[in-house]
């Protein structure tokens, strides 16, 4: 496999920028700029994802709890104190970060299936949690009362506008990161240690510690799109951290294709544009999301992007 | 959390049985799902995650059939049997197709399976809640042992379920198929080498594991009203079920169903609002001191 180039996606990701800011300019249309906000969160937390899934081979059927955790405590910190959005939102992601490394300190040594068991048992501990401490939390009502101060490097976060564009800013610098991860010695570990853990580990990797690491940056970047799906709702609901939540973010990884990097960023945006047309015609979106997943498992058998590959196998590597 | 209220139910002998019926009905009904549960997974290492929707189906079969017959047991069978032949055709037309691929495949294709059948259950039978009514039979004064109260359906409930328990327990350890269907648990390429036909072997147990999840949503539906999207919170619990008592063993299902009867019985008193949260601790415990759960074998 030949080497990235680092310079090309930061090429790739400032172009991509430039594109979804210019648009505003052009045409104004509040549908659009909701939707960007939306997938901005969405790709963070179905990217973030992949990097388990795709990359080192863990199903993690509980990744919802990070994206809700960090949109609580952030959610909570801006309500209960006085610190700056900038310092609560740094604040949430770390203490995610945290609580990634501690629950994954207890998951990642257990295999495939039973890892996939415990990490949506400890969401759904997470999640009852949430729902029973109601005078933290506000119980199922969710955390309601809206975000004060919400002003960041001069953006005014009131402004849908400007929501856009941090939301937009915020979610191509975070995967930008993730791709660096991705293509670094690091993420070429994760991916051997997916192909072939024993090899791996007798190569010298230590698997429950790449494992680990892995989970917990997955779990960083959860919480990066927890805080900006908290900042779009303007609080922090429990259906954040349920575990439908979670599901639709391996509807996405899987929609998508999991050995593309940009297949989670696709599949999001799939899932919610198919979300938003659907709701627009009938009740019954479930009828029709189910309808479309079956014919993506039974008739691609794997993600569009990864479908591209692998129809068009020489243009791909 | 409410410590001492537990404490004077459990000093009371009419609060001790009234919380044990009613956690041996939610424990009996869990073990009929978790069995077909389990039993699927155990035979073809599928982890069947549109199962909860067998049960919500039988249920409703069951209540449309009681409005035509009027006959309990019709309606009881006809929930069963819809929900055996239902199975059979989920495996064949849909899971057969993804043996052998990725889980994720599974988890999507079952998942598309609960998201279509929740909103037909919405088109056909309305989106607001049913009630099915006790039999007329039943609809006396409750029993009382020892202060507690127990109405006669749950009893009979409780008996129904056990019976099928044991003629369960009994036909997989007694009967030719019973030993085939355990035989292919352990390996299914030797028991397809030496004559038996798998691909019926596969179909008998999606068809059995329906009917059970059927049963139990038909038997379910006197006393608990229908829903679409009742099948979502029963696949979690039987999930919790066959995970706790060991992926693929039927006693380590009838074990951690009725603890877990239990724990919703009694939590309901001590932590009313933290039942799950308990059932969940307990699941993880298991899970990192014994990921095989209580009666698995490891892997």
């Amino acid at each position: 496999m030949k080497g990235r180039s680092a310079l090309r996606d930061v090429v790739i990701s400032a172009i991509a920028l430039v594109v979804v800011l210019a648009i505003p300019l052009l045409h104004r249309s509040p549908a659009f700029e909701d939707f960007i906000i939306r997938l901005s969160a969405m790709a963070l937390f179905a990217t973030s994802l992949n990097l388990l899934v795709g990359n080192t081979g863990m199903v993690s059927f509980g990744h919802g709890m990070f994206y809700g955790f960090s949109a609580y405590a952030f959610a909570l910190m801006m309500q209960m104190t006085d610190l700056s959005l900038l310092v609560a939102a740094l604040l949430a992601v770390i203490i995610t970060t945290f609580a990634a490394l501690c629950v994954g300190a207890i998951c990642v040594r257990l295999s495939t299936d039973y890892f996939a068991f415990i990490t949506l048992a400890v969401q759904m501990l997470f999640y009852s949690v949430i729902i029973s401490w109601q005078s933290l939390t506000g119980g199922d009502q969710g955390l309601r009362g809206g975000i004060p101060r919400r002003e960041i490097f001069g953006f005014e976060l009131s402004s849908q506008l400007h929501l856009y564009q941090f939301c937009a800013i915020v979610a191509v610098l975070g995967l930008l990161a993730l791709r660096h991860i991705t293509a670094s010695p690091f993420g070429q570990t994760l991916r051997m240690i997916r192909d072939n853990a024993d090899r791996a580990s007798f190569l010298g990797v230590v698997l429950w510690r790449a494992r680990l690491w892995a989970f917990t940056i997955a779990g960083a970047f959860a919480g990066l799109g927890g805080v900006l799906a908290a900042l779009f709702v303007s609080g922090a609901y429990p259906e954040l951290a349920d575990w439908p939540n979670s599901g639709q973010a391996i509807f996405a990884v899987m929609l998508g294709g999991i050995n593309s990097f940009l297949g989670p960023v696709l599949g999001a945006a799939m899932l919610l544009a198919l979300n938003d047309v659907v709701n627009r015609f009938t009740e019954y979106y479930g009828l029709v999301l189910g309808i479309v997943i079956l014919a993506f498992a039974l008739g691609l058998r794997r993600g569009v992007l990864d479908f591209l590959k692998f129809a068009f196998p020489g243009r791909a590597k | 959390m409410d410590l001492t209220a537990l404490g004077a139910c459990l000093t009371t002998s009419a609060c001790v049985v009234t919380q044990t019926t009613s956690g041996l009905i939610v424990g009996m009904l869990l073990f009929l799902v978790a069995a077909g549960l389990t039993l699927i997974f155990g035979v073809l290492r599928i982890v069947n995650f549109a199962h909860g929707t067998f049960y919500m189906l039988g249920g409703y079969v069951a209540y449309s059939t009681l409005g035509v017959t009027d006959s309990y047991t019709l309606a009881v069978l006809s929930g069963a049997l819809a929900m055996a032949l239902f199975g059979v055709l989920f495996e064949r037309a849909l899971i057969s197709r993804v043996y052998g691929s990725n889980v994720l495949m599974q988890l999507l294709i079952c998942y598309a399976v609960v998201l279509i059948f929740d909103d037909l259950v919405k088109i056909v039978w309305g989106p607001e809640f049913h009630a099915m009514g006790m039999p007329p039979a039943f609809q006396v004064p409750p029993l009382f042992i020892a202060g507690g109260v127990v109405p006669p359906f749950y009893a009979v409930l409780i008996g129904i379920a056990a019976l099928i328990a044991i003629a369960l327990g009994l036909g997989l350890s007694l009967t030719r198929f019973g030993k085939t269907v355990r035989a292919a648990a352990i390996n299914p390429q030797m028991v397809s080498a030496l004559g038996v036909n798998t691909t019926l072997l596969f179909a008998i147990v999606f068809a059995v594991g329906g009917a059970l999840a059927g049963l139990a949503g038909a038997l379910a539906a006197p006393v608990r009203s229908l829903s679409p999207g009742m099948g979502f919170s029963i696949l979690i619990e039987s999930f919790i079920v066959t995970v706790i008592g060991g992926m693929g063993s039927i006693a380590g299902a009838l074990v951690s169903a009725l603890v877990i009867g239990m724990v919703r019985g009694f939590g309901t008193i001590g932590f009313p609002q933290f039942t799950d949260g308990l059932i969940y601790i307990v699941m993880i415990i298991i899970l990192l001191l014994r990921p095989q759960g209580l009666f698995g074998r490891p892997t």
